[in-house]
């Protein structure tokens, strides 16, 4: 791959020849807001309209079928010999460039139009001076139903659009927010749809459209406006197969999982493999309070690169944390089955394995468990109950 | 497994799962991906998307059909047929790779042999496939190169199930689609640690690393690790285990993670078998129905909360890492067996955690030689990888096979055990949800995915229904030679004409109290795809 020079922020960096100026920037740890474009993404601008979505049952049609969409507008870079402020996201890089991303030009235009952005979105208060004072009130004003500012909402602390706002900066004479009131979906498996929070950066579109090839989620124009849904009424209607990419990409609590909803930021993530079916995925689990809260597919580098399915996704907090795992060792005893403890248990079993001839006992390992269990399981009829009837469920 | 390993010496995916993007022509035959392995299904409708040729033969109208640029409708257990009839036009209009075969193969000529019964008007009358399509897929896969061909249970799960993969892998070989990137023949396994534990010598005939027990130097080198001897018989399989239960050889048994009440093929037979047997340990995260039989249930813990591997379809030995401590007062299920090896005086299990297990794998199995929990570090390994500056192996036998030479085997195509009749008039096939997972003891414990899918259903065709009077969502008996099973319907043109699918993920309609046990004579796996059942109303 041939290697193109640029110079960004006064950086010198090599990139392959098609990279944009933001994944330059990016590959070299310069940040530029971006709020449409991602990682795993393609970009904003292919993204085309539906004829109708759906929010809930409320059904919009589109009615500029010439528009394009045309981004977020925040990752403006000035590029020396070039007119005008264009976005990074768009903009390949070329022997020799240089670019900036922070000069006056960029920080006045960056921030009308992140503030533009903001005026349609209950995050106006991120502003507010006394956002701090706000948090001791947070577990009441949770249970109210409608979400009206940063400190309220389920995704503070862990959203996007506060980290942009944050390094943009916001004026304080923002004009006040008005609640619109629009449809906040909550009637499918799994995750909400809250369209009051949504910022029409139609990352959950692509996700659903461009990486998992499917068209659960779409958009259309209507009154200007970009106005994002599902295909169908019901997500499930959609086509939906609940893989929860679209919910990864969200940047702010537009889409909400249910079961971890006001739990916050995890306390620690531990990268494991999931237990489900032979592809391997790399799940981060994120812990907290010594239970899992939730479950992120992990991106660059791995089989299933930063995607998951809905068993993986949304299957595993409830069996690992289910009321009904087995705790204690059972023994029958008359007709049923009793709690005993682990002495009692494991030597009932040494007796008993122990007081049969080879070839009358087995063992059959389990596909679920680890390979060092399985290891130990083969060893065990092996060496110690003499048999080679051991056997698992690959067949089945 | 057992076809694989004739044809080229190993018995896994040949390939790994990143490769499929770059593939220009997929085949994609008896595997439902987008529903067993969504994330492997992403990647083949990705693929699609960005101009790959995507053949899927199946004869249910799946959700890759509708990526497809071909789709051959085969009738259920017709696969040798199709396979066959795709080479008959490969080697008759001369699309095969001449020097791959030359210099990589052998039999060949035995084999091309074999092909002259397959007149593509016999294969057209077996398979119901018209010939125009056998031949546009022979010509797409056999030029479109790169080309990959992935499999699953749909192609195994037949009493001729070793036939179909050979023939798979004859496919493969004819056109030099081996050994290179985004080709090969891959083989999507179902379960997360489904590679590990035939890796791991849970099988009745090898030790790790496919070392075989009758091998006597092999045998050896165990004996002296483990400081005992050692039975040199190979053992008995897990259909065979619960076989001879029922016939009281087989008097006690361990069993770990499994639920074979659900699981196995007619499944009353499974609950006599257990239940004949003298002592009975069951260890599992819950008390399922096959927990509820047993002498001895012990509790174990969920892959949260212990440490170890799993290798995963593709050969990639990744970590899994202790996130919590156990619920309750369960343990991990390698803690347990240990702690049963000790008690019972043996010396070797004594391990102080499972890293120390991993060393004396990777002393004893020369594929997993390389393999320490320190390199594993955030990635994964792909097997073989014999030493500990080995990076891995993503593709096998790019110089040579495994075995030496490819060995092409010729076949003859042979009818599934038990088809359809006057009696028993419909043909009942099995499949998988993307919603659960094989017997449910996990996926149905998840709110979510109960409500998008709380039962199993019988898959009919609206002809078949309205010719039976049964409309969508009755409750209807199907009932097969070996039992009856109770369940609503779904009318639904993505079964076939005088077929109809059941999943087996509830013990509610336990699908497996109807299918077939008849098993594969090489690798003993039973016919779960094809029996022959009639729908009855209630």
């Amino acid at each position: 791959m041939e290697r193109t020079n640029v110079t960004i922020d006064g950086t010198r960096i090599a990139v392959d020849k098609g990279t944009t100026v933001l994944q330059a920037a990016l590959s070299a740890g310069i940040f530029i807001p971006a709020l449409c474009s991602h990682p795993h993404l393609p970009s904003s601008r292919q993204v085309k309209p539906f004829q109708v979505v759906y929010r809930g049952t409320d059904k919009l049609r589109n009615d500029d079928s010439l528009r394009e969409f045309e981004g977020c507008q925040l990752c403006l870079v000035k590029i020396d010999g070039m007119e005008g402020l264009p976005t990074a996201c768009t903009t390949q890089v070329a022997e020799g460039m240089v670019a900036r991303t922070n000069t006056p030009e960029i920080k006045q235009k960056r921030r009308e139009n992140l503030e533009a952005m903001m005026s349609e979105h209950p995050g106006a208060c991120l502003a507010c001076d006394r956002k701090e004072e706000c948090d001791p009130f947070r577990a009441s004003i949770r249970k109210a139903s409608v979400i009206t500012g940063c400190e309220f909402c389920p995704n503070n602390s862990k959203c996007e659009l506060q980290e942009v706002a944050a390094y943009v900066g916001i004026s304080d004479s923002l004009p006040a927010y008005e609640y619109k009131g629009l449809p906040d979906v909550k009637t499918d498996p799994f995750f909400e749809r809250n369209y009051n929070l949504c910022i029409a950066c139609t990352r959950c579109v692509r996700a659903c459209q461009e990486v998992r090839v499917n068209s659960a989620l779409g958009l259309v124009f209507q009154n200007g406006a970009v106005v994002i849904g599902s295909k169908a009424p019901t997500l499930e209607e959609s086509g939906c197969q609940f893989c929860g990419a679209c919910v990864d990409v969200c940047p702010t609590g537009a889409l909400t999982e249910w079961i971890n909803k006001w739990d916050g930021v995890a306390e620690r993530q531990v990268l494991s493999t999931c237990p489900y079916c032979g592809v391997g995925c790399q799940l981060e689990l994120q812990i907290k309070r010594d239970r899992i809260i939730g479950v992120s597919p992990k991106g660059d580098g791995t089989v299933n690169q930063g995607q998951a399915c809905v068993k993986g996704r949304f299957g595993v907090v409830e069996y690992v944390h289910h009321p009904d795992r087995l705790k204690v060792p059972y023994i029958r005893r008359g007709g049923g089955l009793e709690e005993a403890t682990w002495e009692e248990a494991l030597e009932l079993v040494a007796e008993r394995m122990g007081s049969y001839n080879p070839h009358e006992v087995a063992v059959i390992s389990s596909a679920k468990c680890t390979n060092e269990e399985n290891y130990v399981a083969q060893k065990f009829a092996r060496a110690v109950l003499g048999t080679n009837n051991i056997d698992h469920c690959a067949r089945l | 497994m057992a076809g694989l390993a004739a044809s080229f010496g190993a018995g896994a995916m040949t390939n790994s799962i990143d490769e499929i993007g770059h593939a220009r022509c997929i085949l994609a035959i008896g595997t439902n991906t987008t529903y067993a392995h969504p994330v492997i299904g992403m990647k083949v409708k990705q693929a699609s998307k960005n101009g790959a040729r995507l053949i899927v033969a199946n004869p249910r109208e799946i959700e890759l059909v509708s990526h497809a640029d071909l789709w051959l409708q085969q009738n259920p257990g017709s696969d040798v047929a199709l396979l066959m009839g795709m080479m008959r036009v490969i080697v008759d209009e001369g699309l095969c790779d001449r020097d791959f075969i030359e210099e990589r193969c052998e039999n060949y000529d035995a084999f091309t042999d074999s092909l002259k019964k397959f007149q593509l008007e016999r294969v057209e009358e077996i398979t119901g496939v018209p010939k125009d399509k056998i031949i546009e897929a022979a010509r797409v896969y056999a030029t479109d190169k790169p080309s990959t061909i992935l499999y699953a249970m749909g192609i195994t799960q037949h009493s001729h199930g070793t036939d179909n993969v050979i023939a798979i892998a004859d496919l493969a070989m004819l056109t030099g689609n081996v050994g290179k990137p985004s080709t090969g023949v891959n083989p999507l396994r179902g379960q997360n640690n489904v590679q590990g534990a035939c890796d791991m010598g849970a099988l009745p005939n090898v030790f790790t690393g496919y070392q075989g027990v009758v091998d006597k130097e092999i045998r050896g080198k165990f004996e002296d690790a483990w400081g005992t001897y050692l039975p040199r018989e190979p053992g008995l399989t897990l259909l065979e285990i619960l076989d001879a239960a029922h016939r009281k050889q087989i008097k006690a048994l361990y069993l770990i993670g499994e639920n074979p009440i659900l699981s196995d093929p007619d499944a009353r037979h499974a609950r006599e078998s257990l239940k004949a047997l003298d002592f009975f340990v069951v260890q599992d995260i819950f008390m399922s129905e096959t927990a509820q039989l047993a002498d001895v249930v012990l509790a174990s813990a969920t892959f949260a909360e212990k440490d170890g591997t799993f290798t995963n379809t593709d050969r990639r030995v990744q970590r899994v890492r202790k996130a919590l401590e156990p619920v309750g007062d369960c343990k991990p299920d390698w803690w347990i067996t240990c702690q049963i090896g000790q008690r019972m005086g043996r010396k070797g299990f004594d391990f102080g955690g499972p890293y120390q297990i991993m060393e004396e794998i990777s002393r004893l199995t020369p594929s997993y030689g390389g393999i320490t929990y320190e390199r594993l570090g955030d990635g994964g390994i792909h097997w073989p990888c014999p030493t500990k500056d080995h990076p891995g192996t993503p593709i096998l036998h790019t110089e040579r096979f495994t075995r030496g030479k490819g060995r092409f085997i010729p076949l003859e195509y042979r009818p599934p055990a038990e088809l359809p009749d006057d009696e028993y008039p419909l043909l009942l096939t099995t499949e998988r949800s993307r919603y659960h997972f094989h017997t449910g003891t996990m996926t149905r414990k998840v709110r979510g995915l109960t409500a998008l899918e709380g039962e199993g259903v019988v898959e009919i065709n609206p002809k078949d229904a309205s010719r039976l009077g049964i409309s969508d969502g009755e409750m209807v008996k199907v009932v097969s030679r070996r039992g009856a099973v109770m369940a609503r319907t779904k009318v639904t043109e993505v079964t076939p004409l005088k077929v109809v699918t059941m999943n087996f993920h509830f013990v509610e309609s336990p699908t497996n109290q109807l299918t077939n046990p008849a098993l594969d004579p090489v690798a003993k796996i039973p016919e779960f795809k094809v029996c022959a059942v009639r729908v009855e109303k209630i």
